[in-house]
């Protein structure tokens, strides 16, 4: 290092502003990787856990009526749906979790000392790295539900797939990523992500339909988050491609597949408006 | 022309005021000290300066950039190299630099070069691409200090940079501020080493309790304060009567201004002298009552003079009172976002 090249770079193009937001978005969507390649546990974990559940609650209703189900159609088949649903589900409640280790451990505060171009890309990092992850369990789900003789969805079928849990996997972490900065600290997330994670599941059509459960339960399905994503699903495991046909016959009336794709949108619009006041006067 | 103005800055959490008024100014080119004991709002300070915290009141401006409204372009301004240092564990120390080079938008052949003059100037090569939680203090430090400096900033600010290093360490670091500075580097570090403010600094401020008590060039402060310092011991271990006697013997020699009977130090005799002239007036007058020099010793006034001026306490009994009424966890939450 000599004096003369020691002169400040030029930040003055102001033109360069999308490619400075990309290079920051794509550096910290990175970190995040490189730390899922070095510490595979929580991917492998995050496969593990649901495929248990496939097969275990499988096996344990599998001698359930025929009339339990609409459709006749065998437990396992009625309960992939809700098992690839609830493997997003839970990896996108996680997403808060690493945003609240930076902030307790200040590598947040290297990221706010920086010159962002917009503190969002710490957000679109979190986001498209927790969406990446969440298909890609989804996938291998899908696929032992396959050898499981669960059937699979086809083609078409799969980018429905994929698109409904998308729009889940947005909405939820948005609501993780609000919650792991409004709270204090880990524990007090980690607590929020147990309480919420199994009754949601329980309290959806994941594990028995509607018509089965008590009224008061059936209600509660019938407005979970998750129940507008699971029944796309199964609908499209069961060849059912048309978005204008009813798949949902809530206390409240007939929701068809359009309808069901739309509440998901709605959700996940609303929760990002709901936590970007937080997000703005916490990352300012 | 300052590169750094505070004026009259005011931060308090809940109860606490952690600066009470605090003003002060940073000339360009200038390797500052900011020295006091923990929790006199050094830290406080310099995260205001860093844009991590809002002011309640007052005015920061770097380059002339208000610090409150324009934080985006202070930003890019200023290298931090923070007390606790966060680093990803998980990391190599090279994927690191890179993400800060990218973080600062430094265009990646420019990133690539400056890591690698970096590597070689902080003497990082052998173990750069090792993962960062197998790093010693020093090491961590010493990565932080390069990813401070990787978009060449103009203002480097440092919170207690050498803390808790080994001699080795702390000497190569400050080795590299000197150089910094000398290619035109502003620094401002907080120290509560007297010494390092004094071998480093250029221009200093003390720092008590939220605001600044004292200010300048540390040979200035210790030349406003005036006389020299001797320590005496007419015996190895003297008795309070007989510290006592020698104490009123040497009041009243010509050019001895005071004298103190140090308990804490076996009862010893401080004495504030005009200058060295007097040393040898102190032995005749010591010869006459028939009475031996143990030892003596003699010295220009240092900051620790200074700051017990300032003050009324030394810095180690400000250090200690400070220690023990430390929140170490009210600390890591306030500087939680």
């Amino acid at each position: 290092m000599t004096s003369s090249d020691y002169v400040a770079f030029d930040y003055s193009d102001k033109k360069k502003g999308g490619a400075d937001l990309r290079q920051e978005t794509f550096a910290l969507t990175r970190r995040l990787f490189i730390q899922l390649v070095r510490r595979p546990s929580t991917l492998v974990a995050g496969v593990l856990q649901p495929l248990i559940w496939l097969v275990l609650f499988g096996a344990l209703f599998s001698k359930a009526p025929d009339s339990l189900l609409p459709g006749g159609i065998s437990y396992g088949r009625f309960l992939g749906a809700g098992v690839i649903v609830f493997t997003a589900f839970s990896g996108a409640l996680n997403a808060g979790l690493p945003v609240m280790f930076d902030r307790e451990f200040g590598f947040l505060n290297r990221l706010l000392v920086a010159p962002l171009s917009s503190r969002s890309s710490i957000i679109f990092a979190s986001v498209i790295y927790i969406t990446s992850i969440s298909l890609l369990q989804s996938i291998a789900i899908m696929g032992t539900a396959f050898f499981l003789g669960y059937g699979w969805p086809g083609f078409a079928g799969l980018l429905l797939v994929l698109l409904t849990l998308l729009l889940l996997v947005f909405a939820v972490t948005a609501l993780s990523l609000g919650l792991a900065f409004a709270l204090p600290g880990h524990i007090e997330l980690i607590a929020v992500i147990f309480v919420v994670n199994l009754p949601l599941l329980f309290a959806s059509t994941a594990l028995a339909p509607i018509s089965y459960m008590p009224a008061w339960l059936g209600w509660l399905a019938a407005v979970n988050p998750l129940t507008f994503a699971i029944e796309p699903i199964r609908a499209a495991y069961g060849g059912t491609l048309d978005l204008g046909l009813v798949i949902l016959h809530a206390p409240y009336g007939d929701v068809t597949g359009y309808g069901c794709l739309s509440i998901l949108i709605a959700l996940s619009l609303g929760l990002f408006l709901l936590i970007s006041p937080l997000l703005n006067r916490k990352l300012a | 022309m300052y590169l750094i103005e505070l004026q009259e800055l005011v931060k308090s959490y809940g109860t606490v005021k952690a600066l009470n008024g605090l003003s002060l100014k940073v000339p360009n080119g200038c390797l500052y000290g900011l020295l006091g004991p923990n929790g006199s709002g050094k830290t406080t300070t310099l995260r205001i300066l860093c844009t991590l915290l809002a002011p309640d009141a007052g005015q920061v401006k770097v380059a002339g950039l208000d610090v409150v409204k324009d934080p985006r372009s202070v930003r890019r301004q200023l290298g931090y190299v923070a007390q606790e240092v966060a680093i990803d564990k998980i990391l190599t120390g090279l994927e690191l630099l890179q993400l800060q080079g990218d973080l600062y938008h430094l265009p990646s052949n420019e990133r690539d070069i400056r890591i690698a003059e970096l590597i070689e100037r902080l003497d990082m090569k052998a173990w750069i691409t090792r993962r960062c939680g197998s790093y010693s203090g020093g090491m961590r430090r010493r990565l932080d200090l390069a990813s401070g400096l990787l978009h060449q900033p103009k203002l480097l600010v440092l919170d207690e940079p050498t803390v808790g290093l080994d001699i080795e360490s702390r000497s190569a670091i400050w080795q590299l501020l000197f150089e910094l500075k000398s290619q035109g580097t502003t620094i401002l570090l907080s120290s509560h080493y007297l010494e390092e403010v004094e071998a480093l600094a250029d221009q200093m401020a003390i720092i008590d309790e939220g605001r600044v008590i004292a200010q300048g060039a540390p040979d200035d402060l210790k030349k406003q304060l005036g006389g020299d310092r001797v320590t005496l011991r007419v015996r190895e271990f003297s008795d309070e009567n007989e510290s006592e006697q020698v104490r009123k013997l040497l009041a009243n020699v010509d050019g001895v201004r005071q004298v103190v009977v140090n308990r804490a130090q076996g009862f010893s005799l401080n004495l504030v002298v005009d200058d060295e002239n007097v040393l040898p007036r102190l032995r005749e007058e010591l010869d006459r009552s028939k009475l031996q020099v143990f030892a003596l010793s003699h010295s220009r006034p240092s900051l620790d003079d200074v700051y017990l001026q300032a003050t009324g306490r030394t810095l180690m009994d400000a250090e200690l009172s400070a220690s023990g009424n430390r929140d170490v966890k009210l600390e890591s939450k306030q500087a939680m976002r």
